[in-house]
């Protein structure tokens, strides 16, 4: 995908954890105001990439920009600053458990801005009433099940409109009624804020009804991309695999491995 | 072959070994770097005075009381065969504020406040709660671990001094009350022999410095804990494990530079 109005531009990324290479010469471009996925099997490094575009990790080679700096190339300061235009929901919330949500939401307005007490209150009131939450706000995270605690992340994740918003696994072990909810919430809030939002995600239904455009990633290269329309007519096998769910194609049932007889003791 | 493995093995042990305490330096490093906002902030370390000292003063009030107890009653037991059952207030007093105090209160506050500490680091480590303060570009270091670090530093010397005064107080229930040893001795040869720059400030210190070592060592293994259940009981026992360790290698040396020569 390319744009000219690209807030994330990510060059022939290469990360490997020690031996172990993860992502191979990844490109890809994050057009403002879009909603993207990126999909892939277990271990594909989805979740490494969004870890590269947050500056938690440094590329091997290559280069993110984000807003038109150099992600890896920040010091400790930098990064901080350009994190405040970020926001990002965890697999499970992340919810500080010591925290009521009222100051979960709170939190990052307490800490970035100088603003009064009153107005970060009706601040909170007004995240919390997007996600449909604001008669929780003096429940402790332990009190909300998966959906809303999910659904109060997402309210702490956009406190101060951030121009980025990434979601590590936003529908991982939600009910089908919360999975709507988080995945229309998604949509509407990247809208209203005229945010950019990276969804890496294995749900492929719920992820194609609501972003704009789609990459699939694994063994560390993007294998296909292209709008939602695109997907579903696709036929690569990949693509049909994981859009179908299908047990086996290119993604193997089997772990590569020795010789099954051989593994038996069985003569050959 | 056997003996190349071993050596093998020696050597990658004391290669981490080396490069833990490096890391553990530099964690203690940033601790007193990021140390800022724990005290322009302050209301962030009195809550973590809150959960590490006042939620210790329970147990620490307890033992302290016993102990006294049962200083008063070994105590009296020995003095009693050199007809020196008055001197009973002076021994009470001294080893509580000298040793047992700093010591045993340490001891404590490390398997009650310094376990909770690495439990709840770790936890929140392998919560990701961590990585999402990090991602709202605030320091963890700075917002959650200097703040606790500063509180159990200010609340040991505080919980140590508890612990000695419940043990004075043991220690007149059984040496006075009980077993009816004069109160006047008791209390005018505590005030006689215990000295306030001697043994009251080198108490203070000892017990000063083992909150250092309590809270250090059960921030860094808290931060430094694998982000897995058994990751987080490994930390939690290794915190009580080095605490105690320490605790007791300090004290000796603390002990044999502030009352050499006596």
């Amino acid at each position: 995908m390319t744009s000219s109005q690209a807030l994330v531009e990510i060059h022939d990324i290469n990360f490997a954890y020690g031996s172990r290479p993860i992502l191979k010469g990844i490109n890809m471009t994050l057009p403002k105001g879009k909603v993207i996925s990126v999909m892939g099997g277990s271990g594909c490094g989805k979740t490494t990439l969004l870890r590269l575009i947050g500056g938690s990790l440094k590329p091997t080679k290559g280069a993110v920009k984000v807003d038109g700096q150099v992600i890896h190339e920040l010091d400790q300061q930098g990064l901080y600053d350009i994190r405040r235009k970020m926001g990002m929901l965890f697999q499970f919330g992340a919810l500080f458990t010591d925290m009521s949500v009222y100051d979960n939401v709170a939190f990052q307005m307490r800490e970035h801005t100088d603003m009064p007490e009153e107005i970060i209150h009706d601040l909170v009131m007004m995240k919390l009433h997007a996600v449909g939450l604001r008669a929780t706000h003096a429940l402790m995270p332990a009190e909300l099940s998966g959906g809303m605690a999910r659904r109060v992340a997402l309210a702490r994740t956009v406190a101060l409109d951030p121009m980025l918003i990434m979601y590590d696994e936003p529908f991982a072990g939600l009910d089908p009624i919360s999975l709507s909810v988080v995945g229309n919430l998604i949509r509407r809030l990247n809208d209203a804020l005229g945010a950019t939002s990276v969804i890496v995600t294995h749900d492929v239904q719920e992820s194609l009804k609501i972003v704009d455009y789609n990459y699939f990633i694994d063994n560390g290269v993007i294998v296909a991309e292209g709008t939602p329309a695109e997907i579903r007519a696709s036929e690569m096998p990949y693509v049909r695999q994981f859009v179908n769910g299908e047990i086996d194609g290119p993604v193997p049932f089997h772990y590569p491995g020795g010789d099954y007889k051989k593994d038996l003791g069985v003569p050959a | 072959m056997p003996v190349a493995r071993s050596i093998r093995i020696i050597g990658s042990r004391t290669v981490n070994a080396v490069w833990r305490i490096g890391y553990a330096s530099r964690f203690f490093a940033m601790v007193l770097f990021y140390s800022g906002p724990s005290f322009r902030r302050f209301h962030l370390t009195v809550k973590e005075m809150f959960s590490s000292g006042v939620m210790s003063l329970i147990i620490i009030l307890v033992a302290g009381t016993f102990v006294g107890m049962v200083l008063g009653l070994q105590g009296y037991e020995t003095l009693k065969r050199y007809g020196s059952e008055s001197a009973l207030g002076s021994l009470v007093a001294l080893s509580l504020v000298r040793e047992l105090g700093p010591v045993l209160a340490a001891l404590l506050f490390a398997s009650r406040a310094g376990s909770a500490m690495t439990a709840e680091i770790g936890l929140m480590k392998a919560t990701e709660q961590i990585a999402a303060m990090e991602m709202m570009a605030v320091n963890p270091i700075a917002r959650l671990v200097a703040p606790r670090f500063w509180a159990g530093v200010i609340s040991m010397p505080l919980l140590a001094s508890l612990f000695s005064a419940m043990g004075v107080f043991g220690g007149y229930v059984v040496g006075v009350v009980l077993i009816g040893v004069d109160e006047g001795s008791f209390w005018s040869q505590m005030q006689d022999s215990v000295d306030f720059n001697h043994d009251i400030l080198n108490g203070l210190i000892k017990s000063l410095v083992f909150g250092v070592a309590v809270t250090g060592i059960a921030l860094f293994e808290g931060y430094d804990a694998p982000p897995t259940a058994e990751g987080v009981s490994g930390a939690t026992t290794r915190t009580v494990v080095q605490s105690s360790l320490a605790i007791l290698i300090l004290d000796f040396i603390l002990t044999a530079f502030m009352f050499q020569g006596e």
